[in-house]
């Protein structure tokens, strides 16, 4: 280990010795979160393989105060820290963030979640993505995506995998009057520490939806997390973009050779099944006509000139330091 | 000062008193008259505090679980389906040791919806790890709140108030509530030792695996049935500090019964009127004002020789096996040869009239 890494990693306010996964998005992203928010923070964890890996009693990977209550009211809990701090009125800021997945955010934690919302608690919302219940053993959520397979999405003769759409977070955000929403992946570390900075100029709920690949969810190889990230923003699968007062202000602009969703798909097992059938292959054009909407819904082509175009990806190497 | 004042009113006042920073509730009948009062109390900047409107019980035991462990004095109530609702987090909130005070106005559980009074609620909760009391009018109900704070701060365990819905939330009786400075000399700052704090960051709510989870829950279990020697101690202070005789357990008119009724709230009040009418000295009543932890030793103490038959009036059935407290009373006289009459009545606000006790004598 080289001594950059080994300063940088003494900083980390998620210390390394957790018990995640090689290769692990979620991971990656909840370092970079933390890091960015910084010690001055109060973190209220869901349920899930973030809780899991990183509090197995007597041990804490965490450097902040963190609370796990329960699986979906995370939100909530972090709502009564945040009257408790107002109440207190103290001198000093201190934040107050959810780190949630997507089964704890889109479907069992979304009233809590609304709740947050509506009253405008100060809070920033992070919901890492996985696209389905991993730490139960890959069982769909409302979030995952349309042919994925997982152990209630099987493959067979009458299904191929998910049918439904993925539930529109971003979309639903903004509706509740957000002052700041965006995405990201686990590809891009320094786009998600400059969110988190970002959306700390903002009084009231924030919320960062975190797409965060997971190799054994998802059927890849541990050392391609940041590619399969990656990937799923450059193909137009999943919009990298961030909306301030119900503005799009930034996106990530998809390169001038877009990928086409086959290449993110074809890396990964839960979408092995769509190659091999005729019926797949539908699946696979409709995945495409689903990104190629996203181009141009939301303006991700380089070509579209509506949004401030993001360049400092490309300089962005390794993911652990900047 | 005596006052005359609607029950939750004179809750509510009682609870401004105790000064929580974080209140936080969701609307249900018959709770109400609780929560719109401390609302216009924090409107009216009589109590400093933050009202937090929850989109649900769960939200609101979510959002007082969060306050308290950030280190601040909170407050909750609840009745019936609301406090069924919030289950998974109160038995949270006792795993994290987290001193709250909750009230629940005691209401019928559905099917059939019914907003009526009986215990089905609350006795639904008695493995939750929660103190709980049962006030059997104002003035008791009153009391148990301030102690309740003083108990749950010192013991690290959440209390819940009981009083039963309409009987005593929505009626007015006589009461003398504590002046503010009092109480808060009684109570003292709520200043936690441990709490979300970003100068000393800890990890609250961890995963404990086979290896240690026993431990946590066991030491639970052991706090609850060693706090009530904590609780007897702290209600003897209560007693001294503000003139009072609040007990856990109630005997009246014992010493030669040999018919005993045993209950718990307001039912109480409706026995004593009997047992004074009758002017028999062969009727008792033992009144249990305090469930969990259940003063065993204190029951058993009240059980004189003379008593021959114990009618154990229960507004709670854990169904397929029997009421409620029948079984509590069962195990807290195991051994001991005395006749017990499991009754079930007053289910969903049934009214119960002193002919109906007149049988069961």
């Amino acid at each position: 280990m080289n001594g950059k890494i080994k300063s940088y990693m003494k900083k980390d306010l998620l210390a390394p010795g957790h018990r995640a996964c090689a290769g692990c998005g979620q991971v990656i992203a909840a370092r970079a979160v933390i890091n960015a928010l910084g010690k001055n923070t109060i973190v209220v964890g869901a349920t899930g393989c973030l809780e899991v890996v990183t509090t197995p009693y007597p041990f804490s990977a965490w450097k902040v105060p963190y609370i796990h209550s329960l699986f979906e009211n995370a939100a909530a809990v972090a709502s009564g820290i945040e009257a408790a701090l107002r109440a207190q009125k103290l001198d000093k800021r201190i934040n107050v963030a959810v780190f949630a997945g997507d089964g704890g955010t889109v479907d069992i934690g979304f009233r809590a979640l609304s709740g947050m919302f509506e009253r405008g608690d100060n809070v920033l919302y992070v919901c890492f993505d996985n696209e389905a219940y991993m730490n139960t053993g890959i069982q769909a959520s409302g979030s995952t995506p349309w042919g994925a397979w997982t152990t209630t999405t099987p493959v067979g003769k009458f299904s191929f995998g998910a049918r439904q759409a993925k539930k529109n977070m971003i979309a639903f955000a903004v509706s509740q009057g957000l002052l700041y929403v965006a995405s990201t992946t686990a590809g891009y570390p320094l786009d998600i520490k400059m969110k988190v900075q970002k959306a700390l100029e903002f009084y009231g709920p924030k919320y960062l939806h975190i797409l965060v690949p997971c190799p054994v969810g998802w059927g890849y190889d541990s050392n391609l997390t940041i590619e399969v990230g990656r990937l799923a923003a450059q193909t137009g699968h999943f919009p990298v973009i961030e909306v301030i007062e119900g503005k799009i202000t930034k996106v990530l602009k998809t390169p001038a050779k877009r990928p086409k969703i086959s290449s993110y798909l074809k890396l990964q097992k839960r979408f092995a099944h769509l190659f091999k059938t005729k019926e797949g292959k539908k699946q696979i054009d409709h995945l495409q006509k689903m990104a190629d909407e996203n181009i141009e819904v939301i303006g991700l082509c380089p070509t579209c000139e509506e949004h401030e175009i993001l360049t400092h990806y490309e300089s962005v190497d390794n993911l652990n330091i900047q | 000062m005596r006052e005359l004042l609607e029950g939750s009113k004179a809750v509510a006042k009682t609870i401004a008193f105790c000064r929580p920073k974080v209140i936080s509730a969701y609307p249900i009948t018959p709770q109400t008259h609780i929560v719109e009062e401390l609302a216009q109390f924090v409107a009216e900047g009589k109590l400093k505090a933050e009202f937090v409107r929850a989109e649900s019980e769960f939200g609101a035991a979510s959002i007082v679980l969060g306050a308290s462990q950030r280190g601040v004095r909170t407050y909750t109530a609840t009745s019936s389906q609301g406090l069924l609702l919030m289950t998974e987090v109160l038995f949270n909130i006792a795993g994290l040791r987290l001193p709250v005070v909750l009230t629940c106005a005691n209401r019928a559980l559905s099917a059939p919806i019914n907003i009526w009074n009986d215990w089905q609620d609350a006795l639904t909760l008695r493995d939750s790890g929660w103190v709980m009391f049962f006030g059997e009018n104002l003035q008791e109900v009153v009391d148990f709140h301030i102690l309740a704070y003083k108990i749950a701060e010192k013991l690290n365990l959440p209390v819940m108030v009981n009083m039963d819905g309409f009987l005593l939330t929505h009626t007015a009786e006589v009461v003398e509530i504590p002046e503010e400075k009092l109480i808060e000399k009684f109570l003292g700052p709520f200043k936690p030792s441990l709490f979300l704090d970003p100068k000393n960051p800890k990890t609250f709510g961890f995963l404990a695996d086979p290896d240690y989870y026993q431990e946590f829950r066991l030491a639970l279990h052991q706090d609850l049935l060693e706090g009530l020697k904590k609780i007897v101690e702290l209600t003897q202070k209560f007693n001294k500090f503000f003139g009072r005789n609040l007990k856990l357990i109630e005997g009246y008119n014992l010493k030669k019964a040999e018919t005993v009724f045993v209950t718990m709230g307001s039912l109480e009040g409706t026995v004593k009127t009997l047992i004074d009418d009758l002017k028999s000295k062969k009727i008792g009543l033992i009144g249990i004002k305090l469930f969990r932890p259940f003063p065993t030793k204190i029951f058993a103490k009240l059980i004189n020789p003379s008593i021959k038959r114990l009618i154990v009036l229960n507004k709670a059935v854990s169904l397929g096996v029997e009421g409620i407290l029948t079984s509590e009373i069962k195990r807290a006289i195991f051994g001991k040869r005395i006749e017990i009459k499991d009754e079930i009545l007053g289910l969903g606000g049934r009214d119960i009239k002193r002919e109906d006790l007149i049988k069961l004598i």
